[in-house]
């Protein structure tokens, strides 16, 4: 049957491993017009045909992965109904044939009796191997015992995991989110942005900042960000804690991850006017919003804001506060103080200047705020996969036989030489096996 | 004695043990591939010395990182593991001639380490984002399965050049049977795949507690999940189909080449979030 055949799985890794090269060469999630300049409008349109601007998403590469699910259960279905009754037998059966052909198998001959021989052996072999069944048959003996028949279900649980991990990707794709979140110092939100769409999307509780802080190695490398958060729940503080990068805050199935931050406006500054005729000076703290007057009733200064990147002819000057002067005769203007250079509105040649004296740098901090109910399921696909993939190779169902025979030339009786061979069968590790069939063979031989 | 003193030793040290495995294939000479064998020993034990040094070195400078966290580091760790996979396999199977395929693996690695200008030796602190025991856990189980795939690309060669005629005479006739040949690559692809399985698990649940996302796409992500279905392809064919020898000696080796493109040619090609191997 079509879905149950091990070359539809090669196929379909055969097509997924090249086709996910795609997503790794060209630019996800990008642009319209990054594509446009990228590749031109020719193959901007097959590329949104095929959705390669986020392939890993798009309908046929989520279609291959659907047809590995169907091929994974079609065939351990099928097989599973075919040899459970082998992997569980009611009543091991014992061929001592299939033994007799086993490359791996050892013989020899000894003059010890059979009886005292088959005891001591029967007990060596039920506590190398497992419990020993024994078939009798005229001068002869057979010896069998077995071990590891479960691990034949190894193979299944790997590709139960294989579906566990999808299942897990779906259930996080259609009830989570990721949504980013900017809080400055002091602020508090309970409303984040999903990544992808923009949408709001509603906390069951509020998140405020009361700190961050970012920590430097001498050689100008970051060595820590933290944020300082409270949860605040009904308009109660819950608890506070520091986030880091690597130390998140998990709470009621949503997770709140230290990802990025920034400096934010700064909401007051002290500031130093200086009349340049008169060479009067005023020093003023001033809150943002708020104006002070000039020297001499001149007129005012409002500090009106701050910028992150402040443009001067074409130049980044960085950050920047910026406030408007308007003079008595009624002039009205606005003027840039750029943080890095604090002499900067000197050079404007106007009566009064303007210097930032200081000012308590504040910042934002940039969460990432997640919520996948798949993740456990996914989890317990990764145990599943690492212990099946264990028992799948490390662990094999390993059976051994000893057969013992009196030399027919004294018929009837049971003493003189007997010749011993033991062989063993094994799933998987033929070499391994071939290795403990020599040791038991010695180990026998010594007897 | 520094770190770097004792891994440039090693450098040297694994070179001498490649001349020597590929002497004893010129000269037909089994003595020298033994010797070869107690050299990687000896370079080993450097490369070993060297590696716990640099940890001790990060500590002393205040850093204090174990040393995984650099092109560099990840290197001279590849050497590492893949002398001792290769050490235990000839104990194991006890065949020392098959040295020659994987001594000179062992030397470019840290070699390329040593000599490649634009890798830097210098031990440096770690960014937020490596600060994890995460880390650890996923650079060794990575390296493992980056090992088990080395060697096993190593002794994919042996079937290209070992004569199928028994009665051969050629240096290559000396290779161990075609049964030995067959199990030890298997067994290497077996252990690199759990390992490579281990790796990417661990990968993802970092990633998970750093940015809350198990699974993002980045292109070493990306890389080796195709590297992980080429040889689960590998697997199947060979449990499934009844593929062996030369054919399933090529998926090994164009696997191999998967594998060095997820380690260097993902971070000189194209971007992403991780900064190194
Ligand atoms: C990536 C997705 C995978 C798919 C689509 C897949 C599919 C299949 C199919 C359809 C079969 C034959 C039917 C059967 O025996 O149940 C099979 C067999 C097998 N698979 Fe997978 N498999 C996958 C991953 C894996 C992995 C990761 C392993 C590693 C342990 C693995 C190991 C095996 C083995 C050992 C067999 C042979 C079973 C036997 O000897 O009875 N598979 N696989």
């Amino acid at each position: 049957m079509f879905f149950a055949s091990v070359r539809l799985t090669v196929y379909t890794l055969v097509i997924l491993a090249v086709t996910s090269i795609i997503g790794t060469v060209i630019l996800q999630n990008g642009s319209p017009q990054q594509y446009v300049n990228l590749y031109g409008q020719g193959l901007y349109n097959l590329i949104q045909v095929l959705q390669i601007d986020d392939m890993y998403h798009a309908w046929w590469y989520l279609l291959l992965l659907l047809l590995l699910c169907i091929n994974i259960v079609v065939c351990s279905v099928e097989r599973l109904s075919k040899t459970w009754k082998i992997i569980f037998p009611d009543k091991i059966k014992v061929n001592p044939k299939r033994f007799l052909s086993a490359k791996n198998k050892e013989s020899f001959e000894t003059e010890k009796d059979l009886e005292p021989l088959c005891a001591e052996y029967e007990a060596l072999l039920s506590k190398r191997i497992g419990k020993v069944i024994r078939q009798e048959a005229e001068g002869s003996v057979v010896l069998y015992a077995e071990k590891g028949r479960w691990t034949r279900l190894g193979v299944y649980v790997v590709h139960a995991s294989v579906i566990l991990l999808l299942a897990g990707a779906l259930i996080g794709a259609l009830f989570g989110f990721k949504a980013s979140l900017r809080l400055d110092e002091g602020e508090t939100a309970d409303t984040v942005f999903d990544s992808k769409t923009r949408m709001p999307i509603k906390l069951p509780f509020a998140i405020q900042c009361n700190e961050f802080e970012v920590r430097f190695y001498d050689t100008g490398a970051p060595e820590e960000f933290r944020s300082n958060l409270t949860v605040i729940e009904g308009g109660q503080e819950s608890f506070t804690r520091d986030i880091r990068v690597n130390q998140p805050l998990r709470y009621k199935g949503i997770n709140v991850f230290q990802s990025s931050y920034g400096t934010a406006s700064p909401n007051e500054a002290v500031f130093q006017i200086t009349d340049n005729i008169t060479q009067d000076v005023i020093t003023q703290t001033i809150k943002k919003g708020q104006a002070v007057d000039l020297p001499g009733n001149m007129g005012t200064f409002k500090f009106e804001g701050f910028l992150p990147h402040f443009d001067f002819r074409g130049h980044n000057l960085g950050e920047a506060f910026f406030g408007r002067m308007t003079l008595a005769e009624g002039k009205n203007f606005q003027i840039g103080l750029p943080t890095k250079f604090p002499t900067f509105d000197k050079m404007r040649k106007g009566r009064f200047t303007v210097v930032v004296k200081d000012f308590d740098q504040a910042y934002y901090t940039g969460l990432q705020v997640t919520k996948d109910p798949g993740v456990w399921y996914v989890y317990a696909g990764f145990i599943f996969m690492i212990v099946g993939c264990w028992v799948t190779f490390f662990i094999s169902h390993q059976s051994v036989c000893i057969g013992l025979e009196t030399s027919m030339s004294n018929a009837g009786s049971t003493s003189g030489p007997v010749r011993v061979w033991v062989a063993g069968k094994a799933n998987r590790n033929a070499h391994g096996m071939t290795l403990k069939i020599r040791k038991l063979a010695t180990i026998l031989k010594d007897i | 004695m520094n770190s770097s003193l004792l891994l440039s030793a090693a450098t040297f040290i694994y070179a001498l043990a490649s001349v020597f495995y590929i002497g004893s294939f010129s000269f037909k000479k089994q003595v020298l591939a033994k010797l070869g064998f107690w050299v990687i020993v000896i370079g080993f034990i450097a490369n070993t010395s060297g590696i716990l040094l640099r940890w001790m070195e990060s500590y002393q400078m205040g850093y204090g990182h174990a040393p995984f966290s650099n092109m560099y580091e990840s290197l001279v760790f590849f050497s590492w593991t893949v002398a001792a996979l290769y050490i235990f396999v000839e104990i194991k199977y006890r065949e020392s001639i098959i040295g020659v395929f994987v001594s000179p693996l062992i030397f470019l690695a840290i070699a390329y380490a040593s000599f490649d200008p634009s890798i830097s030796s210098k031990i440096s602190p770690l960014i937020p984002a490596l600060k994890s025991n995460w880390l650890i856990a996923h650079v060794i189980t990575c390296f493992l399965g980056y090992a088990g795939f080395a060697l096993a690309f190593g002794f994919s060669f042996i079937y290209f050049v070992k004569p199928r005629d028994p009665n051969a005479t050629s240096i290559f006739a000396k290779l161990p049977d075609w049964e030995i040949i067959d199990e030890l690559t298997y067994q290497m692809i077996v252990f690199g795949f759990l390992f490579l399985t281990i790796g990417i698990i661990t990968g993802s649940v970092w990633a998970n507690s750093a940015w809350g996302k198990y699974w993002s796409w980045d292109p070493k992500e990306t890389w080796s999940l195709i590297t992980w279905f080429i040889y689960a392809i590998f697997l199947h064919l060979r449990l499934m189909r009844g593929w062996h020898g030369a054919k399933l000696a090529l998926v090994s080796i164009f696997g191999f080449f998967c594998v060095l493109f997820t380690y260097f040619g993902v971070n000189y090609l194209l971007s992403g979030l991780h900064s190194y191997g």
